[in-house]
């Protein structure tokens, strides 16, 4: 028989202004096995502690119940508590009395009813308890980090200075990501590249980074500290090793209408190409779907040209497998798609253009180098009118935009306009602004200074509808503040369309089996005391594929989640989780159901001498956990269909005894 | 807010199925509006002014009856607040008082000229007879 | 293929040429429209309000006839469409609005079964643009007609889900296929003033002259469109070039034109 301490928490009153919580602990007193029961204001902190691990000793406890948070919170912290108390960690069972019930009721009677049936059902299980020991499990000492873009970079960076090595997955030709095709950056306007390209280069040359380029991860196995990852090189026809980026292919290529996504196809490139000048690797690459040679075995111009070589018009994907101790996600984003949002006439004006497209037409590197012109005419605007919040903000019922605010396109606006106006004072700018959201450090200051000193017109009201007519597009508008529907003749209007996590970030999730939220961004452990971290043990997340972010936020998030992967990788050995399934061979009967349901490959089956009663040998087959590998998800215990898995700490008769305390 | 208005408001809710509270103040509606220029009440005043409570004037306004019911506003509004369908409720709470009808069958013959399709004659007085 | 047909109560007066000639094209088309006995009009607008029943009762029983019968409805007025489908989509979706409606019914419940299509949405779902290009004996070579969609046929498009409500191309597609050049201009969209016409005529004016201003200005020679207020608030308001209903256009293509216009 178990001897079992109660210890009901107050929460200060989060839980105790719904909750009798004197009355929890005396009820309880009633239970089974239940030898001591108190109650405390706040039980996480060290004098509550050091009560449990007196009560422990006084009262020779063999397992704790604490009526408390969510186990998320501080069963660690209660595990720890009892092991200092001499007791084994897994006596400890926490009731959630707070998030399951004292947040979700109004009146004390039903709140306390509840939290004492809670309190129940945890005494129930551990009554069952039995003391866990985890196993060990060695660590991959390297990383592996998705995406190439500035998140992906820095993170890099930052676990290869700590002396780890990394391997960078980027699924483009180059690294560099989307800040490789921006202009200027908020709020100091130094140039994207001028800061971008030397940490690129940086990449290319640290020894301790190996960079994947037009690659992409395929299958991920395994767990913390030993994940193995199976990486497809796309072929580029090109043998990297060989190319030496000279670009005489790119020159001579005699295929030019191939559609330049760098400059989201607003000029051309040829069938083979190098992104741009500082592309890393600064390696040529064959589009397929465009080359000659490829589709019809007319051409070779390239393979002619090439002194290096390096021309492999059979080259295949390649499938590489890796192993890693933690996976750095970092995706990024992408601008939403215009085609819901035809009222700005985005798909029947060419002058109609989104904000990355502004981008690339104010980049000395794009394809008006650098010069503002209007995409139909090559004409220079005059007017222009920038919409903000083009998809963003909407109604969660609404099928075409975003419900969240993006966060980047105040700034981005801001400094397109003040750009404009200071490169071309005779343009006059229009922003349409539903609110300016510039909170940040030296933000606010310099949307003021494009209102201010640079005299950029802000007028608070959404567009409504763009009609092109002629050369000009007339913009309805409201202006709210002078209580006036506007009509203004403009030359070129800017779309600031919302940020959604990449296309690749869904399957990869799941690939990861890492949570996401309805808008496919990554999900982290805590929202905001563990910002960097995936619930899924060894998964990370670094810049906007865990929300929209900035430039400096994205960079911050980056070393934070390499600092995390460095403690990591930084251990020898992981304490893994006891609570792992494990068969009962004798009940066992061999047919696979449990290792066709394992998501983490850790059933195997064995053939296994048995003695009979009547002294003979039979082999059998039966089933086998591999502990270190096992998560304790459970898929395996109901699928078993003659019951002989089982979860250890999580039993199936200890879930009974729960539900029947629960339903007595 | 007194217990009428209060009620007015209710009910101005319950019949249009729009929730105001939804409306992000962008107006997005108003700038769509084709009748723009003949209200004295724009699409975004009427989801302002029921939303708190300030109903009268709408009641007495002429731009109920301005309304083209294209639902432009309800297309393009981000939130999905559709103001038309507040601008009905309204017109409808209008006309539907005593007396208070729009048009009436005696008016007609004046109004209409012998090309006239009969859909703009029902639809008128779907729109302004109760 | 047969369908069951709502003309409605401008194509039985005013706007004989779009319902006779919707007809006919249908007819060489290898579809026949059977119209619904004994069916009332449905009001020209739908009224929003969730405690208008009585105002609908005669869509939802044009659509419980269509449902008895086994068949899809057809509309080919813009207003009718807009009723009908709408009405359909509150029974479908509004469960206190479908059982006020169904406790006015007699026999079974009804709670938005029925398919409708629109005509151009049966040209293009059902029939085809391939088989109205083989069966197009006059192609409009030459031609350059804009398609003036209005307000009714695109929103709200949660329910009409007809097309791209902001950048339509269903009937210039149509236009496309019996040979003839689609213009495409901004105000296609926009509203003509509607029934605002009897209480502000100017209003109306306006509103139509944006429109076919902004078609003539794109080239247009001809607008067609698919309502009968439309046609009348454009041709009112003094529209230069032609108005004709999409159906009229449609039949001289496949040569199924009278000579004689009325």
């Amino acid at each position: 028989m178990q001897r079992i301490g109660v210890f009901v928490c107050w929460c200060g009153t989060n839980i105790a202004g719904t909750v009798d919580v004197v009355a929890v602990a005396e009820a309880l007193k009633k239970e089974p096995g239940v030898v001591f029961s108190d109650n405390y204001q706040y039980m996480c902190s060290q004098a509550g502690q050091d009560l449990i691990k007196a009560a422990v000793k006084e009262h020779n406890l063999t397992g704790i119940v604490v009526c408390s948070c969510s186990p998320r919170m501080h069963e660690a912290t209660f595990r720890k508590t009892a092991a200092a108390a001499g007791l084994n960690p897994y006596m400890v069972e926490i009731a959630n009395i707070r998030e399951q019930c004292s947040w979700v009721h109004k009146d004390v009677p039903t709140g306390t009813e509840k939290a004492i049936i809670l309190g129940k059902a945890a005494v129930a299980k551990v009554n069952l308890n039995v003391p866990l020991t985890p196993g060990e499990s060695p660590v991959t000492k390297r990383a592996l980090v998705i995406g190439g873009g500035i998140a992906g970079i820095q993170t890099a960076l930052d676990i290869a200075d700590a002396g780890f090595e990394v391997d960078i997955v980027e699924k483009k030709p180059t690294i560099g990501g989307k800040m490789a095709q921006l202009d200027k950056t908020f709020p100091t306007l130094d140039c994207a590249a001028c800061i971008l390209t030397p940490k690129m280069v940086d990449v290319a040359q640290n020894e301790k980074i190996r960079i994947f380029s037009y690659s992409e991860v395929t299958e991920v196995k395994g767990f913390v500290g030993n994940f193995d990852v199976t990486i497809k090189k796309k072929a580029r026809y090109v043998k990297e090793e060989l190319c030496t980026g000279c670009g005489a292919c790119t020159e001579k290529c005699p295929m030019k209408k191939v559609p330049n996504d760098f400059n989201l196809n607003m000029d051309t490139k040829r069938a083979i190409y190098i992104p741009f000048a500082q592309a890393v690797p600064k390696v040529a690459t064959i589009d397929a779907d465009y080359c000659n040679m490829l589709k019809n075995g007319k051409c070779g111009v390239c393979s002619k040209v090439c002194a290096a070589g390096a021309i492999d018009y059979t080259q295949k994907d390649e499938f590489i497998s890796e192993k890693y101790g933690a996976i750095v996600v970092a995706t990024g984003f992408n601008p939403i798609s215009m085609d819901k949002f035809d009222e700005f006439a985005y798909n029947q004006s060419k002058d109609v253009i989104t904000s990355l497209e502004f981008e690339r037409l104010t980049n000395a590197a794009g394809p008006t180098a650098g010069k503002l012109l209007r995409p139909s005419d090559g004409k220079h605007p005059e007017k222009i009118v920038f919409v903000q919040c083009v998809g963003s903000r909407c109604d969660a019922c609404n099928e075409k935009g975003k419900e969240y605010c993006s966060k980047i396109c105040c700034m981005y606006t801001a400094k397109h306009a003040m750009l404009t106006r200071d490169k071309y004072p005779d343009t006059d700018v229009t922003v349409f602004y539903i609110d300016v959201r510039t909170p940040g450090k030296n933000f606010d200051e310099f949307y003021r200074r494009a209102v201010e000193e640079y005299g950029v017109h802000y007028i608070k009201g959404m567009v409504g509808k763009v009609i092109p007519d002629g050369d000009k597009l007339i913009v309805q508008a409201s202006d709210l503040i002078a209580g006036k529907q506007l009509k203004i003749d403009a030359d070129l209007v800017v779309l600031a369309a919302a940020i959604e996590p990449d296309k690749s970030a869904r399957p990869l999730a799941t690939m990861l089996t890492a949570s996401m939220d309805t808008n496919d961004f990554f999900t982290e452990a805590h929202p905001k005391l563990r910002p960097v971290e995936s619930p899924t043990a060894g998964v990370f997340l670094s810049g906007a594929c865990q929300g929209p972010k900035d430039i400096p936020e994205t960079v911050a998030q980056a070393g934070a989640a390499a600092s995390k992967v460095i403690g990591l990788l930084a251990k020898d050995k992981l304490t893994g989780n006891p609570c792992v399934a494990q068969s009962n061979e004798m009940m066992c009967n061999g047919c696979s159901t449990c290792e066709r349901v394992c998501p983490y490959g850790a059933i195997t089956y064995e053939d296994k001498e048995f003695r009979m009663p009547d002294r003979s040998t039979l082999i059998r087959r039966v089933a086998s956990v591999n502990p270190a590998v096992c998560q304790g998800c459970g898929c395996c215990t109901v699928a078993c269909p003659s019951g002989a898995m089982d979860l250890k700490g999580f039993a199936s008769e200890q879930i009974i005894a729960e539900v029947d305390a629960i339903c007595k | 807010m007194s217990n009428s208005k209060k009620y007015l408001q209710e009910e101005l809710i319950r019949i249009s199925g729009v929730n105001p509270k939804k409306c992000m103040r962008c107006g997005k509606c108003t700038a769509t509006c084709p009748a723009y220029d003949e209200m004295e009440y724009h699409p975004h005043q009427f989801v302002y002014m029921i939303e708190s409570g300030d109903i009268e004037p709408l009641l007495e306004s002429e731009s109920l009856y301005k309304c083209l019911t294209c639902f432009a506003c309800v297309e393009r509004c981000p939130r999905g607040v559709e103001p038309a369908k507040l601008v009905e409720a309204v017109r409808l709470a209008a006309i539907r008082k005593q007396g208070n009808n729009r048009l009436t069958a005696n008016d007609i013959p004046e109004l209409i000229d012998e090309d006239m399709p009969q859909q703009a004659i029902v639809s008128a007085f779907r729109k302004y007879t109760k | 293929m047969k369908f069951s047909y709502f003309p409605g109560c401008t194509l039985k007066n005013k706007a004989k040429d779009l319902d006779n000639y919707a007809r006919k094209c249908a007819e060489v088309l290898g579809v026949t429209l059977e119209e619904i006995e004994n069916w009332q009009c449905c009001g020209g607008v739908f009224t929003t309000a969730k405690d208008e029943v009585a105002t609908k009762l005669s869509s939802v029983r044009i659509l419980k006839d269509a449902l008895k019968k086994e068949q899809a409805l057809v509309t080919v007025c813009s207003a009718c469409h807009n009723v009908v489908k709408q009405t359909n989509y509150a029974m479908q979706n509004d469960k206190e609005f479908a059982g006020k409606v169904n406790r006015y019914m007699a026999e079974d419940e009804y709670n938005g079964e029925t398919q409708i299509y629109h005509y151009l949405e049966l040209i293009r779902d059902v029939i085809g643009y391939d088989k109205v290009k083989e069966c197009t004996v006059n192609p409009l070579a030459g031609k350059k007609i804009a398609a003036y969609y209005g307000c009714l046929l695109l929103r709200p498009n949660s329910v009409m889900r007809m097309d791209d409500p902001e950048n339509p191309s269903i009937i210039e597609d149509l236009i496309r296929a019996i040979g003839a050049e689609a213009v495409v201009y901004p105000y296609r969209n926009e509203c003509c003033g509607g029934y605002v016409r009897l209480e502000d005529a100017k209003l109306s004016d306006k509103k139509s002259n944006a429109v076919s201003e902004s078609a003539k200005k794109a080239g247009a020679d001809v607008i067609v469109t698919a309502c009968p207020l439309c046609k009348y608030n454009l041709e009112k308001s003094g529209c230069e070039i032609p108005v004709v209903y999409i159906t009229e256009l449609l039949a001289e293509a496949l040569g199924v034109k009278e000579d004689t216009n009325e």
